[in-house]
């Protein structure tokens, strides 16, 4: 039979059934067999024993979002799984196994014509000693996409390596009768073979690869607090910047971590932190204070769902505003957003080197989905950016930190300098640095300011431009993914459609998106936002053809490719 | 203790810049500045080794006063920016300036985990026990009665007693000095460089425009009755009977700096990949 | 532990009732308390237990309200002296609690609590003077007493747990 392009599973339990353990090693098994793949998972709301699922695409080709519908549901037990209802799709062409002892399947499963099987997966893990269920649920649904046992068992063995003889025996004979019981099962969906190839293969979050990058591009010192959903961040980063002569050092709340990095940067050393939406509302003082003092940071917003606590756990996009609009005065400063998992780590090594050149904050917008999602990718391209600060040597004569002269990037003295002393300011001032209320050292330091970032080249990465005709799709972040699969749709069904995907959102960037949509009559918008915020923000900033619709809507559900390729489709 | 790259017979005046203070004629920070450049004097340390970190307030002026490096960042968090610059340039000799509104109010946090991470650098507060800049507000530190626009017949409330908050919290340092004694401030403020680990200097320091009364203060202050001790019980102890007016070192003592976690191992960023190969 | 009431000790029939009946009822409601968790945390077989274990204990207090006619037994209770340390003598411990805990931990729960109630009823068998409460106290010690032998009776059908029982593959999430 042909395989399929990818193939989508969900596994569901609660209670302590370890769900997302067998997801996890679903994806390990798939990663380490060739296929790419991207995994996520949806919980509930307690901290243990709440109703979990992982959610799980394969494919042959890169992963960048989740499935319209999924091919296969397995249900360890069905426990409060109703709140899984609208983020966990199926129909009648998936696959649900069920265990009898489960509890009553959600009306997700018996109300939209998909196929149930039973698997009594609780009796047969209690056959085994310590036995439990969510291996038997691994070996099914390892059976059922074509791996082998070796396979699998290659990736628990790997998973549990410390959990000790016992508990991995009793993992292989659970995997094992789980195989016996899939056995029996129809399942017509299976995976092309993939192409042998001999690329580096990668298996990480995002949060993992936005702190790669942030080693990658220089950044050798870093301020954490923790929050949700940006800690992976700074808990790669504790033991990995040490090893590379960095250090890390956890601050009591964000406004200590702002400004440490901060102190960090001043003192020579690029700096990052992490946060999300309450925390970078804590530091826009600060980023205010590094903008006037011209001091480059890098501030990583893994986006969660808001206003105010919002949603800790669920991906969002009305972070916009505030990482381009937030800071007080006129402050022209760099915000960004990756666009894929893989790409987490590209635009932070960017980021950071931006940020090193222009001696000026960067914003990074990255966002739950990618951040805590893993995914398995091909290794990217090394890229030789790397923090390129302009830093002062020599200095004859009075030392003028802020001369206006050139670029307007000027050379920064590093404390040691001889001659090079000046007191870094959030107070308007000269181009010595020293404090003044007058019209013409303001004027000439906010044209400084905006100038430096205005007559720089940003190149061919500040934003993914592909496709053709004269429909346009923009949008941003993780939702990229998805608009590519729709637009892919779109154009194998003939309707020629491009796609626009800025990576550097701040400065805009007029020039250059006009030249992306020439010749487009209608747009069409996608963003994961209640108010709308970059539809508002190209409006504000870019010419846009007469024709414009916006799809948005706010988390925490994803924008799926099928809604977007949906609205392609209508509007033809 | 900072290295110190030591040079003959340096000035304090080799420390002053040309910037013209914008404090009132009679304020304590005069004094305060001149101890500085004094203290560096008598230190020998090159002034570009030197970085001044302050807040925002009166006192936070003093940066640019002096001729080392300065920060002058935002309100409350000097103490953060000094912790990501000394844990990152360990060679600084790295200085805080702050008063008692910057330190003591928006500041508190940080000087609670400023005390208990105990990371080699010297906290100096000028305190008026008044907000200067903003034209005279009480502080954590004014008096109950102290009649004000914001507080009408005074606040009522206690005032904050920054030893004790430094002792309790791990500062490693803790003395009390008087902007009116520029020399033995300059002294003070010397130890409190040298000795290794957090060191906390309260300054008492009078505003001439908001706070005319506390012209009395040289009147009050006095030498301490007992020389500085290393045992923390025994400081906690004297300190219940300070009368605020006690000049000198209360407390030296033996707490280890912060050490930055790092292992240097140079190693090669492919091999950071490792962790994520297929 | 044994926990006895502070100073005043036990002058009537009503002051023991009171207290047997408080017993109880603080018994009810730390089980309903756990029946309660267990269902937020998906531990099904647990939800079932306690929430019998609180029924049965409704039904001892039931029995008492029943034996104190017309006294008001709660008001009674609050008028004498507080337990010396912290809850009752059959109050489950709380701090116990675990979401995958199994039936064997809830039943060593409840054994803990039936023991400590069994023993304060004996302790004021043995020092009580009067007669009518002699006779009361010895009539909950038997009662008390039969509990105990209940319990064991059910923990029979429960063998004890692996040192696995509390292993979780998934890891903590973090909600906020």
């Amino acid at each position: 039979m042909a395989g399929s392009p990818s193939i989508s599973i969900a596994v569901l339990g609660s209670g302590g059934a370890g769900a997302l353990t067998t997801g996890n090693s679903l994806l390990e098994t798939a990663s380490a067999a060739g296929w790419h793949g991207l995994y996520t998972r949806t919980l509930g709301p307690q901290i243990r024993g709440g109703e979990a699922a992982g959610l799980l695409r394969l494919a042959v080709h890169p992963v960048e979002c989740l499935p319209d519908q999924f091919d296969l549901l397995i249900g360890i037990d069905w426990l409060n799984a109703h709140r899984f209802g609208a983020e966990i799709k199926i129909g009648p062409q998936t696959l649900v196994i069920s265990d009898p002892q489960g509890g009553e399947p959600p009306p997700m499963v018996t109300e939209t014509g998909a196929r149930v099987v039973e698997v009594p997966m609780k009796d047969l893990a209690k056959t085994i000693p310590e036995g439990r269920p969510n291996m038997i649920a691994l070996g099914i649904a390892s059976r059922l996409l074509g791996f082998s046992t070796e396979q699998v068992f290659a990736a628990v063995k790997n998973r549990l390596a410390d959990k000790g003889p016992a508990a991995i025996e009793a993992s292989l004979t659970g995997i094992k009768l789980g195989f016996s019981a899939a056995a029996a099962i129809d399942f017509d969906k299976r995976l092309a073979t993939p192409r042998a190839n001999s690329n580096r293969r990668w298996l990480l979050s995002g949060n993992e690869a936005t702190a790669l990058g942030a080693i990658r591009g220089g950044i050798r010192f870093a301020a954490a607090y923790p929050i949700t959903p940006a800690t992976e961040i700074l808990e790669w980063l504790a033991p990995n910047l040490p090893k590379v002569g960095g250090a890390l050092l956890q601050a009591e709340d964000e406004l200590a971590a702002i400004n440490m990095i901060i102190g960090s940067s001043f003192g020579g050393t690029p700096a990052l932190t992490a946060t999300s939406g309450p925390g970078l509302s804590l530091m826009i003082e600060a980023l205010g204070l590094a903008t006037s003092a011209e001091i480059p940071i890098v501030v990583v917003d893994v986006m969660r769902a808001g206003p105010s606590t919002g949603i800790p756990t669920k991906s969002e996009q009305a972070d916009l505003n505030i990482a381009v609009y937030g800071l007080h005065g006129d402050a022209p400063h760099l915000a960004l957003a990756p666009q894929s998992v893989g790409d987490c780590m590209f635009t932070t090594q960017w980021a950071t080197y931006l940020a090193e050149s222009l001696q000026t904050p960067a914003i990074i917008l990255s966002d739950q989905f990618m951040g805590q999602s893993r995914a398995a990718i091909e290794r990217p391209a090394d890229i030789t950016f790397i923090g390129a600060r302009t830093v002062a040597a020599d200095i004859a004569g009075a030392y003028k930190r802020y001369a206006t002269a050139g670029n307007g990037v000027s050379p920064m003295a590093i404390p040691g300098l001889r001659g090079g002393q000046y007191t870094a300011e959030g107070l308007t001032h000269s181009e010595r640095g020293t404090p003044t209320s007058g019209a013409a050292d303001h004027l000439a330091q906010l044209d400084k300011r905006r100038d430096k970032l205005e007559h720089f080249n940003f190149g061919d990465h500040w934003a993914s431009i592909e496709g053709t005709g004269d429909f346009a799709v923009i949008t941003w972040g993780s939702l990229t993914g998805a608009a590519r699969e729709a637009t892919g749709r779109a154009a194998a069904d003939g309707l020629d459609t491009r796609l626009v995907a800025p990576r550097l959102l701040a400065p805009a960037q007029p020039q250059q998106m006009a030249a992306a949509l020439e010749g487009a009559k209608r747009i069409l918008v996608v963003e994961q936002t209640h108010g709308g915020q970059f539809h508002k923000y190209l409006r504000a900033h870019y010419d846009l053809p007469a024709s414009v619709r916006v799809l948005n809507r706010p988390g925490p559900l994803p924008i799926t490719a099928g809604e977007i390729h949906r609205a392609i489709t209508e509007w033809r | 203790m900072s290295s110190v790259e030591t040079r003959p017979a340096t000035k304090p005046a080799d420390y002053t810049s040309d910037v013209k203070p914008i404090w009132c004629p009679g304020c304590g920070d005069y004094h305060v500045l001149m101890s500085f450049t004094r203290a560096f004097a008598q230190l020998g340390l090159p002034p570009e080794k030197i970085v001044v970190v302050s807040g925002i307030g009166c006192s936070s002026r003093i940066p640019a006063y002096t001729n080392c490096y300065g920060f002058h960042g935002v309100h409350g968090r000097s103490l953060a920016i000094a912790a990501g610059l000394k844990v990152t340039r360990p060679d600084l000799t790295v200085v805080v300036a702050s008063g008692d509104g910057d330190g003591y109010s928006i500041g508190g946090n940080h000087f609670l985990h400023a005390c208990r991470r105990n990371i080699d650098m010297t906290y100096v507060v000028m305190d008026n026990r008044v907000y200067g800049m903003t034209k005279g507000q009480p502080s954590p530190t004014t008096e109950p009665d102290f009649d004000t626009a914001l507080s009408p017949g005074g606040t009522g409330l206690n005032p904050f007693h920054p030893l004790v908050i430094a002792l309790a919290s791990g500062a490693n340092f803790v003395a009390r000095a008087f902007s009116g004694e520029p020399k033995e401030t300059a002294g003070i403020i010397v130890e409190a460089i040298r000795h290794p680990g957090f060191s906390f200097v309260e300054i008492l320091s009078p505003c001439v425009t908001f706070r005319p009364d506390e012209r009395e203060w040289k009147n009050l202050v006095h030498p301490a009755p007992v020389t500085a001790t290393s045992e923390p019980a025994k400081a906690a102890r004297r300190i219940m009977t300070d009368d605020g007016f006690n000049i000198g070192i209360l407390y030296r003592g033996a707490r280890r700096p912060y050490q930055a976690r790092t292992e240097d191992q140079n190693i090669d960023l492919a091999d950071l990949e490792k962790d994520f190969e297929l | 532990m044994s926990k006895t009431p502070s100073e005043r000790p036990v002058t009537s029939v009503a002051d023991l009732l009171a207290l047997a009946y408080q017993i109880e009822t603080d018994a009810v409601q730390r089980y309903s308390e756990l029946t309660e968790q267990m269902e937020t945390h998906n531990n099904q077989d647990l939800v079932k237990l306690f929430r019998d274990l609180a029924r049965a204990e409704g039904a001892h207090a039931e029995e008492i309200r029943k034996m104190a006619g017309d006294i008001d037994l709660t008001a009674h209770a609050e008028r004498l002296a507080r337990w010396k340390k912290g809850g009752s003598p059959e109050e489950a411990d709380l701090g116990a609690a675990h979401y995958l805990m199994t039936p064997w931990h809830a039943l060593q729960l409840a054994l803990t609590g039936e023991k400590q109630a069994l023993a304060f009823f004996t302790s004021i068998l043995d020092t009580a003077n009067d007669a009518k409460i002699k006779k009361m106290a010895a009539e909950f010690v038997e009662e008390e007493a039969e509990h105990v032998n209940l319990v064991y009776r059910l923990l029979r059908k429960y063998p004890k747990p692996s040192d696995a029982w509390s292993e979780d593959d998934d890891p903590p999430a973090p909600q906020d």
